[in-house]
């Protein structure tokens, strides 16, 4: 215990949130008293991100994963769960509560094309977030400040960048300055939302690289990405997520390498390898993620499931230790390879909610 | 060895830009494509890819000029233009566009869509045209019944599936694939790259598969030419010029793709590709490359048979360049 005791309080701890979204009846639906319709975009998400650790949430478009950011900066309204900051119970603050605590977490988008302001100079860009919090100070402070931010956003030297508008840049140096324009607040958290996705393969690598020296400066980083590959290289932990869920959650390479939930397996069959003698037989699943406004009962994978038996239709499994795992905080959500004890609590709605991680 | 069913002999493109400049994007390539063989052209953004496999199809803007060859069955058909190229489009070579998923009319039926090409070409029409469709799409993985559906009641997947299949409508010898399946999720990747395989196995058809994804190619294609501002830097056949590369930017390319299980470090390629609207002395690579030595900046690399099928546009081949600077 006292080994865990000395390790660094967890940065951001979330339990259970769920997320849900209304579907739009309309008039005619509400008129016609069409029944009222959710998106159940996150239903029960636990995870920690701790300082100078990266957390790579994984999944396919529509899991949940985006949601859970948005969740967790405050940006959408959950209905339920927790969301703890260094501690503090964040999720029932209001916005002008939250305010200060925007400086400490910042997020990073997938399109820097889209994300920078085209009549913003570089130091406009980066200066804006000083003043927005009320932080300036001197001129000549201020410019000491996001010279400092690109310096460690790896625009080097600042002085050959700081003048010139976005249009001027590549897209890799785009990202850099809109990094650079999080880092400026110096925040302890870092959620970047498909950080790599829209830049060339050339330049990926440098963004990536950059995060991992700041996660080495001790930041707290949540990346979202649908790229097993990058998680597998860069983040300390990969939770992967299906429909809401997170459906495995452990080190990188005890995922990548021994993954134990069936829906993890059948994904890093399909990745793609570098080399050409190395591709393995792909395990294709049929169909496509069902719409998450009709979840399945039970296992929410068990319509896709190779090794689906006749009691997930109706059991939800929890996260727990699998037997074949060799991390000991290595779990997943499958019956059927990660028996637990119970097969999950009944949450509000009458599904089953993922058990608590062990204190 | 069979015939070539695709031979592209010193392609170039140039495109006018404004004050009288040129853009010179395709710069001198050449490659065969067997029947049957999937070929990957790989590279940044920017490099000539797509341009080059819309200059095959002879679907360049008005502001392109070409010049080179392109043999389909042994006919070079940009000889004279649209007039020797549009007998050939869709029936001997047709293409997946870069995006065709979207590209759907979204109040025509699918049916009606693939159907459009066989009536255009007069390869079928009426009843035949639509029994074609409804096989078409049974071949690519949709119920036939689908084929009075419209565009939105289909998934991404789907919908790319059914461009593949509009890409068959009139039979082609040659598939040009550009990025086909990048904006979808890996699972689902997955299930068209597993089509496009199927696909040549059955019907004996060839592809150019063109993307930014190495392992992709590493997975689907035999063969892969890495382009670099407008030139096939390298090409062979695909685990060789993995494990052997003998250009650079191949190595480094490689270098910088994440593997899922690779343990080796992950390096980004420093600088960005030239701008193709200037004459460039030396090579092209120069600037970005680890390995140059006195003649890069100087003379422009010629192309070296490196291996059977392998050859490379790189300096360090040239046993000459690399005594003398020595």
């Amino acid at each position: 215990m006292s080994a865990e005791a000395a390790a660094p309080a967890p940065l951001l701890e979330v339990e259970r949130v769920v997320t849900r979204y209304p579907v739009p009846r309309g008039i005619v639906g509400a008129m016609g008293r069409r029944p009222k319709l959710v998106v159940h975009a996150v239903e029960g998400v636990t995870f920690s991100v701790g300082p100078g650790e990266m957390l790579a949430l994984v999944g396919e478009s529509g899991c949940g994963k985006t949601s859970t950011a948005h969740t967790v900066v405050r940006m959408v309204d959950y209905q339920d769960g927790s969301i703890r900051f260094r501690g503090r119970e964040i999720g029932k603050l209001s916005q002008r509560e939250m305010r200060p605590l925007r400086r400490e977490i910042q997020m990073i988008y997938q399109d820097p094309y889209e994300s920078l302001d085209p009549r913003f100079t570089v130091r406009d860009a980066v200066e804006e977030p000083l003043v927005v919090h009320g932080i300036a100070g001197s001129r000549q402070e201020r410019d000491a400040q996001v010279r400092e931010a690109l310096v460690r956003a790896g625009l080097t030297p600042p002085d050959l960048y700081i003048d010139r508008y976005p249009h001027e840049l590549s897209g890799g140096q785009r990202q850099r300055v809109a990094i650079a324009a999080s880092l400026v607040l110096k925040p302890q958290l870092l959620v970047a939302d498909e950080p790599v996705s829209m830049l060339d393969v050339s330049v990926r690598a440098g963004i990536l690289s950059l995060l991992d020296s700041l996660r080495r400066d001790g930041m707290g980083i949540l990346m979202i990405t649908h790229d097993l590959s990058t998680a597998a290289h860069f983040a300390d932990r990969i939770a992967v997520m299906y429909l809401g869920r997170i459906v495995e959650e452990g080190p990188a390479r005890d995922v990548v390498r021994n993954p134990q939930h069936p829906y993890t397996r059948a994904l890093i069959s399909v990745v793609p390898k570098r080399d050409p003698r190395e591709q393995t037989a792909p395990q294709i699943l049929t169909g496509e993620t069902p719409n998450p406004v009709h979840v399945p009962t039970g296992c929410r994978f068990h319509p896709r499931c190779p090794i689906a038996e006749s009691r997930c239709t109706s059991i939800d499994p929890s996260l727990q230790p699998p037997a074949g795992a060799e991390a000991p905080d290595h779990r997943a959500a499958c019956i059927v390879t990660a028996p637990g004890p119970d097969a999950g609590e009944v949450g509000p709605d009458g599904r089953g909610m993922p058990a608590a991680p062990a204190a | 060895m069979s015939q070539p069913v695709l031979r592209v002999e010193d392609l170039h493109v140039w495109f006018d830009l404004s004050g009288g400049r040129e853009l010179h994007a395709v710069q001198g390539v050449s490659f065969e494509l067997r029947p049957g063989e999937r070929m990957g052209l790989v590279g940044e953004s920017g490099c000539g890819k797509t341009t080059t496999i819309l200059a095959i199809m002879g679907l360049l803007p008005g502001s392109a000029s070409v010049a080179g060859k392109v043999f389909l069955d042994g006919e070079n058909v940009l000889e004279k233009g649209e007039e020797t190229v549009s007998p050939h489009r869709w029936r001997d070579v047709s293409m997946v566009f870069q995006g065709a998923m979207n590209a759907f009319n979204p109040v025509k039926t699918i049916g009606s869509q693939i159907a459009e090409p066989m009536e255009l070409h007069g390869t079928a029409t009426g009843k035949a045209a639509k029994a074609q469709v409804r096989e078409l799409l049974e071949l690519v993985g949709i119920s036939g019944s689908r084929a009075d559906r419209y565009p939105h009641e289909f998934s991404g997947g789907m919908r790319q599936r059914a461009a593949i299949a509009l890409s068959l409508a009139c039979e082609p010898k040659v598939l040009l694939a550009d990025e086909p399946t990048t904006a979808l999720d890996v699972m689902v990747q997955a299930q068209i790259l597993e089509l496009l395989v199927r696909l040549t196995h059955d019907l004996g058809l060839s592809m150019i598969l063109v993307t930014h994804d190495l392992p992709v190619v590493a997975q689907v294609c035999d063969r892969a030419a890495v382009m670099y501002a407008g030139e096939i830097a390298e090409m062979g056949e695909m685990s060789t010029i993995y494990h052997d590369p003998r250009h650079p930017y191949t190595r480094m390319l490689f270098a910088a793709t994440p593997d899922l299980l690779g343990e080796d470090d992950v390096k980004s390629i420093p600088g960005a590709p030239p701008r193709l609207d200037r004459e460039m002395v030396g090579c092209p690579f120069a600037p970005r490359c680890d390995s140059t030595f006195a003649p890069c900046t100087v003379t422009h690399p010629r192309r070296i048979e490196v291996g059977p099928g392998h050859e490379a546009i790189c300096h360090l081949n040239d046993t000459v360049m690399v005594e003398e600077s020595a």
